[in-house]
């Protein structure tokens, strides 16, 4: 079973966390087209490479956001969106 | 018999002799036998017949790398009996046989083989096609392998979980050094090996060298001696999981281990070399030959011819010589002499060698059930035999040592890549994955000194992976390297019958028939021939198929590459897998009261729910129709503990609930309640539920059923992201709720509580807290069950008390279920969120327009509310009935709406109301036919349509005036116009 690092509490079995989807940073509604909102709301690009994942630590109730090259499946890093660190 | 005297290290306990059954004879073998080695000792040759042509088989490989032996016990269909431990008792029977395994009815298949060529079921059984449930019959009945028993005992198979520093997958030298230098820096170390006894190759390839044997006591006491090393014998690590976890199989159980690092020493597996009758029983492998006689003292055979290519085969030759086989000749496929101390020893027997030589074929003994003899050949310079220099010599058994393919399924599971090594004609690790290490023959090292640094080698870089300490062996220099196997140990014969793959029964020729058909990159070439499609997964098979594809194309056994390896290494019984089922049932405090009343239970997402409650005389749908009056017409109790109950207070609570939310809370007053929707980004309803207000900054607010899990995860995913300043507590499993309802709610609510209740100081909508039976409890009036109600939220451990005590306090209190509150609120034409509405459904396709506050800055979903709203509705949820004299079936939930002759909506709820005394429902159909008045069809049950009349919900009490009345009001309505 794949391990997943916590930030809160560290290194769990993956059994212990849901997936939230891409992070996505969502358009202005107001000033989005109506196509512009309806591809954020229902198109995704599942191209290989580093993405940044909503997960949550079930247990805890932690959310917090993993960064997986999605190809190997390798977490690089996980953080709590308020701290993310700098790109 | 064939039992020889006392060997040193023999596995079998000669004071404890176990009788067993095959094929309805008695047989006696000892302690620390299988089946295959006590069957073998009572001179028991034929074992088993072939899938495909049910020739007679006897001992392959004697290390599960082959299924010639399946035999079954009545209950486990396919035990392979040269691994299976023999217990007494046992009453075994072969499972491929038509008859017995000497008279079986279906061996004419041998005699039609150049009628069965490969790929001839795909050729032949297509057309014409009216044929074809013929042809797959008798094929079924041909190709099934054992019969099930239905009435054999059921039982559970446990789970375990360990964790270790170091696995070490296999126990030869090299696995034993590996886990004895990981053991003694301080790791702990689980130590698996599939064998009932740890030794691997030491404890059968001897010789007359002493030296395995004396090493072999020597690392089993300082195992032993070792408290950091776990040793599992008996057990096998069946696949490769993410992050070094490893599911370690055994006959009883699964483990499932989480290593930080993993030593994989899994060593190698003996391959036969393909000539004509190369199946028959008696000809086996050479390390099969030494198992029989070191394991389990068991003579293999009388009178050998040992066909080899290596240095093991004249180690086996002298195991075989020890053992009182007279040894006629060894054949060697090579050209240059064997220079070793085995070969001396060989010659110093007398033993005759002859070398660039090949067995041509084996000859059949006139029983057809064994080996009279075998012809030998000179090989040409491309090692095709030379059938002009024949020379025939005597034999009852065959030993072959022609080469090995490295066991490593594990490591190409983990993501290893492999390199072919034409120097050992092998292929070798070449990059492994982190905490991944390989050590061992299984590594491409062969000279056992070298074997067991080999294994030292990969504890310290094991210790180094996992930052302990550790220090650099002393790594001698490797002797010369020699090559273990044969680059082409494959005999072509005119009449064929010369077997690759045993499972499947292909033979060299049904490879080149494959190649020319095209079949010929090593994935297409599995999949045409069956290749390593049987049960031992090409275990002896699979290199043999590179090397003849390898030749064919002209190609290096590098470039075209292995078929991949996938879980499991050995077939695992479905019932280790099976395990117990984890999946949770929630119940409410209530839920032994509810019991004690009789009430049937239903499932509603995790929870148990009473559905109704049973009356004694009573059809359900009787009982049901008695709950629905009595909350019309004087007060019902409902537990509606399963609701999510959520909580969440700060400076932003108020902000949260207005952007999840489509209403609008920042006017709603402390102490009232709202009905809330919430939507997912694309506009479609995900959840409903009550707010209320209890301070400023503080709301508590309930979910669906189903909802609560995931709203409260949500929501906390929200505030994490718009980074709000609030605070959210779940106290879905904290806090109980029930519902009153009925006209009389009030008046009985009165009795156990001196919390003010009259319309002006709680109106409807109001949220309150106050004392009910001595508990303090939150009290919310909402109606939607359409009556003047209370719904009592308070702690979850003193609920069962007041929910006695609001029934003890007046008979008329009648408990209620959900089958009763639903037909209630489909009365009132309240949905249901997730029966009414679908993955798909708007608010404004389900008449929830009301609750869109679009004028808010935001909330979720808004956008594409905004963007639907400038399109046309799709659907809508509409209210329909049939007339009050209808009396024929009933529609169902779910019958289709039909328009003609086309599908245009279905039904999401429907129950005959005893309130208005006719069918009432909802329905999900194109707009068009929403009109009230409008007529449309259902399909039911058995294709009858029926008609019906789309109408405006509510059904009952259009105007809400029953759950908002003054008990004053109610009782003079109630007199005048007693309902129903």
């Amino acid at each position: 079973m794949k391990l997943l690092p916590c930030p809160i509490n560290g290194l769990r079995p993956i059994s212990e966390f849901i997936y939230g989807g891409e992070y996505r940073e969502m358009p202005n509604p107001d000033e989005a087209s109506d196509t512009q909102w309806a591809d954020y709301v229902f198109n995704r690009a599942s191209l290989p490479g580093i993405k940044k994942e909503w997960w949550y630590h079930a247990p805890s109730g932690t959310w917090f956001i993993a960064e997986r090259d999605v190809q190997a499946d390798v977490v690089q890093r996980t953080y709590l969106l308020s701290e993310a660190p700098a790109a | 018999m064939t039992r020889l005297a006392p060997i040193a290290g023999e596995w079998i306990d000669r004071s404890h002799a176990i009788d067993f059954e095959f094929e309805g004879r008695p047989y006696r073998g000892f302690a620390g036998d299988t089946i295959t080695s006590a069957l073998w000792a009572s001179g028991v040759r034929v074992l088993g017949r072939s899938f495909k042509y049910h020739r007679p088989r006897g001992v392959l490989s004697l290390a599960n790398h082959d299924v010639n032996a399946l035999v079954a016990d009545g209950r486990s269909l396919h035990l392979r009996a040269d691994v299976t431990a023999l217990a007494a008792g046992m009453r075994l029977s072969p499972v491929n046989v038509f008859g017995t395994l000497a008279r079986d009815r279906a061996h004419l298949l041998d005699r039609f083989a150049r009628f069965l060529p490969v790929g001839f079921y795909y050729k032949a059984f297509f057309k014409p096609k009216w044929m074809f449930p013929h042809w797959e019959r008798a094929i079924r009945k041909l190709s099934g392998l054992g019969k099930l028993d239905f009435d054999a005992p059921r039982g559970r198979t446990p789970n375990r979980h360990a964790f270790c520093d170091v696995l070490v997958i296999g126990a030869g030298p090299s696995g034993m050094a590996a886990a004895l230098g990981a053991g003694r820096a301080g790791a702990r170390v689980i130590l698996v090996d599939e064998n009932a006894r740890i030794g691997g190759s030491l404890s059968y390839a001897r010789g007359t060298d002493a030296r395995p044997r004396e090493l072999l006591e020597r690392m089993n006491l300082d195992i032993a001696a070792c408290t950091g090393i776990r040793v599992m014998p008996a057990t096998f690590a069946a696949g490769y999981y993410a992050d070094r976890s490893f599911a370690l199989v055994d006959q009883d159980k699964m483990v499932k281990v989480r290593a930080r690092s993993v030593i994989v020493a899994t060593g190698v597996m003996e391959q036969p070399a393909a000539f004509r009758h190369n199946d028959l029983p008696g000809v086996m492998l050479a390390s099969a030959a030494q198992r029989l006689i070191h394991r389990y003292a068991v003579q293999p055979m009388q009178s050998a011819v040992v066909l080899t290519a290596n240095t093991e085969g004249y180690v086996a030759a002298l195991d075989l010589h020890a053992a009182g086989v007279q040894v006629n000749t060894i054949v060697d496929l090579r050209a240059d002499a064997e220079e070793s101390d085995a070969a001396r020893a060989v010659s110093e027997q007398g033993i005759g060698i002859m070398r660039r030589s090949c067995i041509f074929e084996a000859i059949v003994t006139p029983d057809r059930f064994g080996v009279r003899a075998v012809t030998v050949c000179r090989l040409n310079t491309d090692d095709s035999p030379d059938s002009a220099s024949r020379t025939e010599v005597p034999c009852d058994g065959v030993a072959m040592s022609v080469g090995f393919a490295p066991a490593n399924g594990l490591l190409h599971q983990a993501g290893a890549r492999m390199l072919f090594d034409e120097g050992i004609q092998q292929f070798v690790p070449n990059g492994l994955p982190a905490g991944v290490f390989a050590a061992g023959r299984v590594n491409g090292v062969y000279d056992l000194t070298t074997r067991l640094r080999d294994g030292e080698r990969a504890a310290a870089q094991a210790l180094e992976h996992l930052r302990m300490p550790w220090s650099a062996p002393d790594v001698p220099a490797p002797p010369a390297p020699r090559c273990p196997s044969f680059a082409y140990p494959i005999v072509e014969h005119p009449d064929g019958k010369n077997f690759v793959d045993f499972d499947e029964d292909l033979t060299v020729r049904d490879f080149a028939r494959a190649a020319q058909e095209g079949f010929d990159s090593s994935e297409l070439l599995k999949r045409y021939t069956t290749v390593g499609m049987g049960p031992s997964q090409g275990k002896h098979s699979n290199m043999n198929a590179l090397r003849i594809l390898a030749r064919i194309r002209g190609r290096s056994i590098g470039d075209l590459g292995t078929t991949t390896a996938r879980p499991f290494i050995h077939p695992v019984p479905l019932s280790h897998l099976a395990g117990r089922g984890f999946t949770p049932v929630r119940r409410t405090p209530l839920q032994c009261l509810h019991e004690r009343a009789g009430a049937v239970f239903m499932q509603a997402g995790v929870w148990l729910r009473p559905e109704y409650y049973a009356r004694e005389g009573k059809s359900k749908t009787e009982a049901v129709t008695e709950e629905v009056l009595a909350v019309r017409r004087a007060a019902g109790l409902i537990d509606v503990g399963t609701l999510g109950k959520i909580e969440v207070s700060g400076p932003d609570a108020c902000e949260l609930l207005e952007r999840v939310y489509t209403g609008r809370f920042q006017n709603l007053k402390v102490g009232m309640t709202r009905y809330a929707v919430m939507l997912d980004e694309a506009g479609v309803i995900t959840d409903d539920g009550v707010v209320a207000r209890l301070g400023e900054q503080r709301f508590y607010f309930t979910t669906t059923t189903t909802g609560s899990a995931s709203v409260y995860r949500e929501l906390q995913r929200y505030i994490a992201q718009w980074r709000l300043d609030c605070g959210i507590v779940n106290l879905t499993g904290a806090m109980a709720a029930m519902n009153l309802a009925g006209p009389r709610s009030r008046e009985i609510l009165a009795k156990v509580s001196d919390m003010p209740l009259d319309n002006n100081a709680f109106p409807y909508l109001g949220a309150r807290e106050g004392v009910i039976a001595g508990v303090v409890a939150r009290v919310l009036r909402v109606g939607f069950v359409g009556e003047l109600g209370f719904e009592i939220h308070l702690p979850a451990e003193l609920a069962a008390h007041v929910w006695d005590t609001l029934l003890a306090a007046d008979a008329a209190v009648t408990p209620f279920g959900v089958e009763a509150q639903r037909w209630l609120r489909l009365e009132k034409g309240h949905i249901i969120i997730g029966q009414d509405t679908d993955g798909l459904t708007t608010p404004l396709e389900a008449a929830l327009e009301w609750v869109l506050k679009m004028d808010k800055p935001f909330f979720v979903g808004q956008r594409s509310v905004q963007a639907m709203r400038a399109r046309p509705i799709k659907h809508k949820l509409i209210g329909f009935v049939f007339p009050p004299a209808y009396s024929g079936p009933s529609p169902k939930e779910c019958h289709l709406v039909i328009r003609e002759g086309e599908i245009a909506g279905r039904i999401t709820s429907v129950a005959y109301s005893p309130t208005l005394k006719q069918i009432i429902g909802l329905a999900m159909v194109a707009p068009e036919m929403a009109a009230p008045g409008s007529l449309f069809k259902i399909r039911v049950d058995g294709g009858t349509m029926l008609e019906a009349e789309a109408v405006a919900a509510p059904f009952y009490d259009p105007r809400g005036e029953r759950q908002r009345m003054s008990l004053a009001q109610l009782q003079a309505r109630y007199r005048s116009q007693e309902v129903a």
